[in-house]
């Protein structure tokens, strides 16, 4: 088995006296997509910010291609352009239109031509289906299409893994299909993802491996057909039930 | 105007004969205003943002950076902008140190940028707090460093968010300019005064007045529109 892409061995992380993540211990392998599913405040965002550096770990290590990235000694600068990060609320820039907001990260961060990141940005815009939307402001595009850009600024980049944060928790119902598509045509092509979701349906169709986290632990791994079909701990059957009777399994 | 002075007051204020003689000295005066205005402005615009940066760096190392902002705000908008006028005004030149200016222009110039420096750092500073967190995030997150992620995403947008309070600010500038006039410049307050006292009539200092507000009441009317089409938004 080729080794992991991203590895996170005994990761612990408190707000103040809150313990928010408490020994993660996970692995993704190339092409891999593992869906990190768990109720709202397991951890799941905190362990993908942590991954991102965006967040400092207590204890323990995150590692990428095989070295410690949580060591003081790695610029987090140099790891966050190694990987891409996608978030619940989007956050795209306002103030930039679609395309500079794409082009943003490779030209200033990565230091690629201008012309040429703009051309790989129109590249997936038009392969997305954004075609056009070049020079529009964010706040002109529907949620579902704010999502798609934000996904593609994060792909612009060309990541070892992209870490997805809720991407279509703050979607219209009716607006979710559109990304979780996207993101089904991003794992038939290969992508590394590790998936912070409450799409169950869609996690067991896109996802290799799913990790429940209960309380800042992984207390139950393995594939979504299990998972989400036969789980063996306390706590994931008590979650699935709960998202059974809320409609939403 | 029905008052039992008013005529004598159109007398001594609103004098045509007055303001026909004095009105070319005033407007000459003027263009000092209007000159130091613009280039303290643009000092003021430069060295606010600075200190604002200054006081929201958050490397350990620039602590004393952070203090040493934090007590140039305190103390230039606690004292009156006259006292930092007199002081810098009487006080530098009085120090014979060579390489000081000593140019009563350049030094009300200094004061007047001392004191808005440290109200237009707080109108960027409250600006830059006012960018919600989930945008350097994403900044951070498309591999910008943290100076890339204010100058590229946090900057732009916290400046766009301050321009009215800014204009706000520009106008009480283009006033307080006159505040030189007490160490010596002849700008049109002090023209306007010395007319006003050689024949004891004061309509020299209507014709200042009309020329302050032929330059604040358009910027009144900027910052009016900047603000409908903000709520237009």
């Amino acid at each position: 088995m080729s080794p992991p892409v991203l590895e996170a061995r005994g990761v612990t992380k408190a707000y103040g006296e809150t313990d928010v993540l408490r020994g993660i211990d996970l692995e993704v392998r190339p092409h891999q997509a593992v869906a990190l599913i768990g109720a709202s405040g397991s951890g799941k965002s905190t362990l993908l910010r942590c991954m991102d550096l965006l967040e400092e770990i207590d204890d323990g290590d995150v590692l990428l291609d095989g070295e410690v990235i949580t060591d003081p000694s790695v610029d987090p600068v140099s790891v966050r352009r190694r990987l891409a990060m996608v978030f619940q609320a989007f956050n795209l820039f306002p103030h930039l239109n679609v395309l500079e907001n794409i082009v943003l990260g490779p030209v200033r961060a990565q230091g690629v031509a201008r012309g040429e990141a703009e051309a790989r940005a129109r590249e997936l815009l038009d392969r997305f289906g954004l075609a056009g939307r070049e020079a529009v402001m964010p706040d002109r595009l529907s949620g579902g299409q704010q999502q798609r850009v934000a996904i593609i600024r994060a792909l612009a980049a060309q990541p070892r893994a992209l870490l997805l944060d809720e991407v279509t928790s703050a979607l219209d119902p009716d607006l979710v299909g559109e990304v979780l598509g996207l993101l089904r045509e991003l794992k038939e092509s290969g992508m590394t993802m590790v998936i912070a979701t409450h799409e169950m349906s869609f996690a067991r169709e896109v996802a290799d491996r799913v990790d429940f986290l209960h309380e800042g632990r992984i207390v139950e791994s393995g594939p979504p057909e299990r998972i989400l079909a036969a789980p063996e701990h306390a706590e994931t059957q008590r979650f699935l039930r709960r998202l059974l009777e809320g409609g939403r399994l | 105007m029905t008052s039992k002075g008013w005529p004598a007051v159109r007398e001594t204020f609103f004098s045509w004969e007055a303001f026909r003689t004095s009105f070319p000295e005033v407007l000459k005066g003027f263009w000092l205003d209007v000159k130091l205005f613009v280039i303290v402005e643009i000092g003021v615009l430069i060295c606010g943002l600075a200190i604002a940066l200054a006081r929201l760096s958050a490397q350990p190392a620039l602590a004393p950076l952070r203090i040493l902002g934090a007590l140039f705000v305190d103390v230039f908008r606690g004292v009156p902008t006259i006292l930092v006028v007199y002081l810098v005004g009487f006080g530098v030149p009085a120090l014979e140190l060579s390489g000081l200016p000593t140019d009563p222009v350049v030094l009300g110039g200094i004061a007047l940028l001392l004191s808005y420096s440290a109200y237009v750092a707080e109108v960027y500073r409250s600006g830059i707090t006012s960018i919600h967190p989930s945008q350097l995030q994403g900044a951070l997150a498309v591999g910008l460093t943290p100076n890339q992620a204010t100058r590229h995403v946090i900057l732009p947008q916290a400046v766009r968010r301050v321009v009215p309070p800014l204009l706000n600010d520009f106008i009480s500038l283009q006033k307080d300019v006159a505040l030189v006039s007490i160490l010596g410049p002849l700008e049109a307050f002090r023209v306007a005064q010395i007319e006003a006292s050689s024949n004891f009539n004061y309509t020299p200092l209507i014709a200042a007045a009309a020329l302050y507000l032929m330059v604040t009441i358009p910027l009144a009317r900027v910052l009016d529109r900047m603000e409908r089409r903000r709520a237009a938004r």
